[in-house]
Parts: structure tokens; C-alpha cells; sequence
């Protein structure tokens, strides 16, 4: 059954500023969203329409956003938010679709992380009618523009594995849209032949552009795939003799990421490769709790551990707003966007996702990202 | 840290053995929340928008007045709703653990003429923090009225009830200009200049609210404007005397404790617990009322454990009244009519110089179990 949406001029009247001021304080999306959650006209929600299970594991969802979306450029990702249990959880996510699209919906392919709640909770309960939440496309991991593809004539090559697939999904599906002509390699790894998604489409939007090549690495299924094994200089002299005039756009598993990026760094060309990372960097079992680092995003200040994270903030010289100091008041909560950190009082460890925290009452555990 | 007399006859270790069970309580509480806590702030949410919408719909048919009568009232509990049940516990953090960016504690704005921000300050802070403390917590008698003989009187504390009945009709303005700490002003502790930036934010914010009450959507209902202006105005007088019935209840009633900053200095968490249970007071009654009051007619619950989604208080209180009866430790608790009265009460006695706080009950006999530990 289709939603009923209102029409585009109703929601730029229920978008007005008159209408904000008569829903001062908590604005009109606060009660359009208690008819319908797609209704609301400034913050991003999307439908899904369709969830496929194209691998085992993975759930492909084709999502359409509401109007208060405002389109996006291949390679870039969104924050999804996703409500388990009462609890809202966000994550990043790549759009696997291209931006040229005539349909309006956008795609995303999400794998079973096997300690993720949020791909987890997808992969097993997403179905048609779910509706999610979404920032604005983010991310500069983007394809450059026709204008300066054709003007620095690069090989474009994407590698990518395991579902970091997606954005440069995106890219080569734009590329077929914008009937690109210049040289172009994808390169996908994935373990067996059954791991990979969008095969056959790769294929296809391959044969479509008159310049690519697919290079399909299995290093689960010696002598399946084109390549074998892990990313190496034997792989890149097969993808490419003349590196230098790579374009790289990595996205997959950070020792592929890490692999890439030190061929390319010993052959002196780190800056030809691009890429998208999601996730922290794996957490270093030998850190103990309460030792260690304390990022504040906003203030771009790294520092060691001294104490609780509003005391390191405060020995950094930042000075945040606080009141009791003994988690009552709640004045210093901020949002810790990524790593472990342990309440002092409760001595509960978090886990990596993002989540409001008191400074005053919190003590970092490894590497932690504070936004302050 | 001296020890409250009310809590004379426990030991530090017993004082801190008090403090574990209530850790205990919150940390079981804690572990519980969840889908349960969302449904019912989503339901109380739909409640009050519910409610609004219909009351300024309503206010459009002004000039009859069976539609007066009924879109004033829905208006009335709305803000009532918004400000209690929803804003105020919003913005303590209870339902922080939701994650979502409608309802967190630090971003929260209600439907009042205080900012949420110095709100946040003044009440989450000052107030929770140094409850009931002499000369640190300004909630005692919102700093104007004299409700303790711990402040010295004065022939102006002779227009207490005065004052009193001039905060309960304009509370919403009260409790916007409390973070300006006039009495500081008054005495040259702070500046008027250093004001600028608070009073800035309560310009902004009391605009916001006054054009939305009482120009634009009167302006809107058209022939009706003169009816919603008036019936927007009698919404937020009942929101103010309710809302000072509920709160003057919380704290003021005799037999509540106050204490002095040596007191507080340097207390356990067992000793916290103590002082924020002794110096709050229970309002009895059904359900309804409960939600109606934010369930700060739970006042004891909810200072104790402020953070703690308000709706499960009631069910909180029974452990909470059992362990202070185990502890020998009054819980303060009564009737609306009871405790309001002994409210009013006070606001008279102490516009008098010669005025003295009733003696708080004598502690309990200590319960079996103390006696016990006692011996051993």
C-alpha cells in the first residue's frame, strides 16, 4: 500500500517560517510526525520499499526519502537511524544507487556485522514499510565531475571488498549514467564467488562503458576469481602498468585499505588514493580501561588520558560547560562519536557506537572521539 | 560532615549501606529501561500535542462557550503536560538513553518562558545539586519568599503571602528570571552587565512564546481573537498555579529538612541519598494526578534519582519506603490538600519575625534490622 505524502506545496507551507513560529517551541515536524513519520518537512526520513537478500547475510534496502531530502553525489554516505528496542542507533551508511537515478530512491546494502546491532537488526527485520531516519548525503568521497574527469584523462580504479562495495557502486552506475568513455578498472574482493553482491550487475555496467574492465578477486576460492589472494604489487601491475596515472577510490576491510595504501605509498603516490573509511580503528586489546586518548572533534585537540574525559578536556585548556561534577546534572553531556569509554559510577563499559556521555562521569578506554 | 539529626542514629557505614541499596534500586531500574520507558513517552507526547491541537483548534469557534471552555482547557493541560511530564523530565536526561534528537536532556525546549538552557542551570544544577541548602539553593522560596528560618527576616518578608500569590500567578516569568539571581543584583555580588548574555536569551524566548500565545494565533482564529486571547491566557495562569502548587509541595512542607553548607560539604553518596531524602516531600493521590504533577509528586524518588525516567517512580517508591523504614529515616508524605495547607501555612508564619519551623518529627526507632547491626 502507498503512503499518502502530502503534496510539495503543503509541505512548503507547513515548512514556513509562520507555521515554526505557531509551533515555537518544538516545531511543526514534532506533530507532522505523529500523523506519519514520513510527513516531517526538515529532517530526513525515508521508507523502505523493497529489502532483497542478494548474499547471505547482507539485506540490499531500496529506501524513498521523504521531500526534506535534497540528493546526493556518488560516493557519498548517510546516517542512518534506526530504532531497536526504544533506543535510536546511527550509522553510516554508503548509497549503492547512482544520484542520476529516475525513481527517487535510494539503496543501500548493509552486512551482518556479526557485533553490530544496527546491521544485524536490519539484515534479519528490515522489510517494505520501515521507515528510517536519514542525515543529508555526507562524506567528500565523492566521483569527480565529467569537466575534470575528461580534462586529467585519468584511469579511474575502484577496489573495493565485502560490502565496502557500495560507494563505489555508486560511482561506476553514475560513470554508465554520465556515458563515461575514459579507462576505468573495478577491482572487487570478496571470499567465494557467493560472497559477492551485484555480480551479474557488475558485469553489465561493465560491459556498458566502453573503456572498463572487471577484476573479480576471490581469496577464499583459489583459481575462481581474476585475481588471487590478498592486494598486492602482483595485483596492481595486472589492474594498471602506468600507476601514476591511477585514480585509486578505495572502500572494503582495513587490512585491504591498508594493503593499498602502502603499495601506493612505496611507489610514492599516496596522494592518488582516495578512501572511505567507516568504523574505528580496531580497538587494542592491551589498552587497559581508563588509558587512553581523548579526540575533541570540534576543538581538533588530541590528548592522552588524565582522568575523566571532562578532566582531560579541561587539562587540554578547553572548558567545557559543567555543574555538579558527579553525573546529577547532566550539564556536561556531549556526544561521544566513537570508542569505549566506562562510567566511573556504574563501571559500565559502552560499546564503539555513538551515544551521549557526562564527561564529568566518564573515563576513556582507548582511542575515544568526543564532539567538543 | 555532620550528620543530620533526623539521621542521628546511624553509623557512617550504615549511612553508606543505605546509599548501596538505592544504588542497588537504580542500577536495576537502569538495566530495565527500554522499549517500555519510549511507549510511554511517545504515548504521554501524543497526549499533549493531541491536546494542543485540539485546544487551538477549538479556540477558533472562541465566541461559543462550550468551545472557549473546552479549547482553553485542553490548552491548559497541554502546557501542563509539556512543562511537567515531558520538559521538565526531559531535560533532566531521563530519556537521554533513547538516543534520539527530539528528546535529549541538553537540547530539550519547552513550552514556558524560561529557556531551556537556564533552566538546565539553575534547576538540574543549583537545585539538585545543593537541595535544600541554605544560601546555595535558590528554589528555597524561589529567593523571595521566606520559607525557612535559615534566612534572617526582614520587614519586607512581612508581604510574604503577597509574594507568594504573585509568583504562583505569574510563575512562568518567575522562573525565567530565577538564573538572574536578582538578590545578587541587589546586593552588588553580580552586575547588570554581566547579565547581557541571560538576558538576551530570556528576550528571545519570551518573545517566541508571546507572539505565538498572544498575537499570532489569535491574530489567526480572526473574528475569534479577543476569545483565544483570553482563553491562551487563562491556559498558562492555570499551568503557572499548578505548576508552583506542585513544586512549593516538593520541598516546603514542615517536617522537610533544609541544611547548612557545612552539612553538605564533603558527603557520601549514602549522605547525598539522605539529604535529598530528607529534604523532599511525597504529594499522594491517583494515577492521573501523578502524571498531571510530572510525578513530581514523587518528589522523594525523584531526587534521589533524577536521571531516572519519572513515570517509574511510583513503582520505585515502595522499595524506597521500605528501605527508609528498615533505615529508621522519616519519608515524607501526605495528601495535596495536607501539604499545600502546611505550605500556605508557612508562607504566613514566616512573613513574621518571631516564626519558627514546626520540629521535625523525632527519628523513628530504629527497625529491627539496625537494632540487630547495632548490637553486633
Amino acid at each position: 500500500m502507498a503512503r499518502f505524502a502530502p503534496p510539495s506545496i503543503v509541505r512548503k507551507a507547513l515548512a514556513s517560517d509562520l507555521v515554526d513560529r505557531l509551533t515555537a517551541p518544538h516545531g511543526v515536524d514534532r506533530y507532522l510526525e505523529l500523523v506519519d513519520p514520513t510527513w516531517t518537512v526538515r529532517e530526513v526520513r525515508a521508507e523502505v520499499v523493497a529489502a532483497t537478500r542478494q548474499t547471505p547475510g547482507t539485506v540490499t534496502l531500496l529506501l524513498r526519502p521523504n521531500g526534506a531530502w535534497s540528493g546526493f553525489r556518488a560516493g557519498q554516505h548517510v546516517v542512518v537511524g534506526v530504532e531497536i528496542d526504544g533506543t535510536v542507533h546511527d550509522r553510516c551508511f554508503s548509497l549503492a544507487g547512482s544520484p542520476h537515478g529516475t525513481d527517487g530512491l535510494l539503496e543501500l546494502t548493509v552486512k551482518a556485522n556479526p557485533t553490530g546491532r544496527v546491521s544485524r537488526h536490519l539484515v534479519e527485520h528490515a522489510v517494505p514499510g520501515l521507515v528510517l531516519r536519514l542525515s543529508e548525503a555526507q562524506g567528500d568521497f565523492v566521483l569527480p565531475s565529467a569537466a575534470e574527469r575528461t580534462a586529467t584523462g585519468d584511469h579511474l580504479v575502484f577496489i573495493s571488498g565485502g560490502s565496502g562495495i557500495t560507494p563505489v557502486l555508486s560511482m561506476l552506475r553514475s560513470l554508465v549514467d554520465e556515458r563515461h568513455v575514459g579507462p576505468v578498472t573495478f577491482v572487487h574482493y570478496g571470499f567465494t564467488a557467493d560472497d559477492v553482491c551485484y555480480r551479474s550487475e557488475l558485469a553489465e555496467l561493465v560491459g556498458a562503458l566502453p573503456g572498463a574492465r572487471l577484476l573479480i578477486g576471490l581469496t577464499g576460492a583459489p583459481g575462481a576469481g581474476d585475481l588471487d589472494g590478498f592486494f598486492g604489487p602482483e595485483h596492481l601491475a595486472q589492474i594498471t602498468d602506468r600507476p601514476d596515472r591511477a585514480r585509486v577510490f578505495l572502500c572494503g576491510p582495513a587490512p585491504l585499505m591498508a594493503s593499498v595504501e602502502q603499495v601506493f605509498a612505496d611507489l610514492d603516490l599516496a596522494d592518488r588514493v582516495h578512501l572511505e573509511r567507516f568504523g574505528p580503528p580496531p580497538i587494542d586489546p592491551s589498552i587497559a580501561v581508563g588509558d587512553g586518548a581523548v579526540s575533541f572533534a570540534r576543538s581538533g585537540v588530541a590528548v592522552p588520558s588524565v582522568g575523566t574525559v571532562l578532566e582531560t578536556a579541561e587539562a587540554a585548556g578547553l572548558a567545557p560547560a559543567f555543574g555538579c561534577r558527579r553525573g546529577i546534572c547532566g550539564t556536561c553531556t556531549r556526544t561521544k562519536t566513537s570508542g569505549r569509554v566506562r562510567n566511573v559510577v556504574t563501571g559500565d563499559v559502552s560499546a564503539d557506537d555513538a551515544e551521549p556521555i557526562r564527561l564529568c562521569v566518564t573515563v576513556a578506554c582507548g582511542e575515544v572521539t568526543v564532539e567538543l | 560532615m555532620p550528620v543530620p539529626a533526623a539521621a542521628a542514629h546511624l553509623t557512617p557505614e550504615q549511612i553508606d549501606a543505605f546509599g548501596a541499596e538505592l544504588d542497588e534500586l537504580r542500577a536495576r531500574t537502569v538495566a530495565d529501561l527500554g522499549e517500555r520507558d519510549r511507549e510511554y513517552l511517545q504515548s504521554v507526547v501524543r497526549a499533549q500535542r493531541g491536546l494542543e491541537f485540539a485546544g487551538r483548534a477549538l479556540l477558533f469557534a472562541g465566541f461559543l462557550p462550550p468551545a472557549w471552555v473546552g479549547g482553553t482547557t485542553a490548552l491548559a493541560l497541554s502546557k501542563i503536560l509539556d512543562n511537567m511530564e515531558i520538559g521538565h523530565n526531559v531535560m533532566h536526561g531521563q530519556y537521554d538513553f533513547l538516543q534520539d534528537p527530539a528528546f535529549q536532556g541538553t537540547t530539550f525546549e519547552w513550552d514556558t518562558a524560561c529557556p531551556g538552557d537556564q533552566w538546565r542551570h539553575s534547576h538540574n544544577y543549583r537545585h539538585h545539586t545543593f537541595t535544600n541548602v541554605v544560601g546555595e539553593d535558590r528554589d528555597i522560596g524561589y529567593a523571595v519568599i521566606r520559607i525557612d528560618e535559615g534566612k534572617p527576616w526582614k520587614p519586607k518578608d512581612l508581604g510574604n503571602p503577597l509574594y507568594a500569590l504573585l509568583l504562583a500567578t505569574f510563575f512562568q516569568y518567575g522562573v525565567m528570571l530565577h538564573d538572574l539571581e536578582v538578590e545578587n543584583l541587589a546586593k552588588g555580588r553580580t552586575t547588570w552587565a554581566e547579565t547581557a548574555a541571560l538576558r538576551a536569551e530570556m528576550a528571545r524566548k519570551l518573545g517566541s512564546q508571546t507572539l505565538k500565545d498572544y498575537v499570532l494565533w489569535p491574530a489567526l482564529t480572526g473574528p475569534s481573537a479577543p476569545f483565544t486571547l483570553a482563553g491562551n491566557a487563562v491556559a498558562n495562569l492555570a499551568r503557572n498555579l499548578w505548576s508552583f502548587t506542585i513544586i512549593f509541595c516538593g520541598h516546603f512542607p514542615d517536617g522537610v529538612e533544609t541544611f547548612t553548607r557545612e552539612e553538605a560539604e564533603d558527603e557520601s553518596r549514602g549522605g547525598w541519598y539522605l539529604r535529598q531524602l530528607l529534604g523532599s516531600a511525597n504529594i499522594e493521590g491517583g494515577p492521573l494526578f501523578h502524571v498531571m504533577s510530572g510525578n513530581l509528586s514523587h518528589q522523594i524518588e525523584h531526587h534521589l534519582f533524577p536521571d531516572i525516567p519519572a513515570h517509574r517512580y511510583p513503582e520505585m517508591a515502595v522499595e524506597v519506603r521500605e528501605i527508609c523504614e528498615r533505615y529508621g529515616l522519616a519519608y515524607h508524605s501526605g495528601g495535596l490538600v495536607q501539604q499545600f495547607g502546611s505550605v500556605v501555612s508557612r508562607i504566613v508564619r514566616f512573613a513574621l519575625p518571631w516564626s519558627r519551623s514546626e520540629p521535625a518529627p523525632a527519628p523513628e526507632p530504629a527497625g529491627a534490622w539496625i537494632e540487630a547491626d547495632l548490637a553486633a
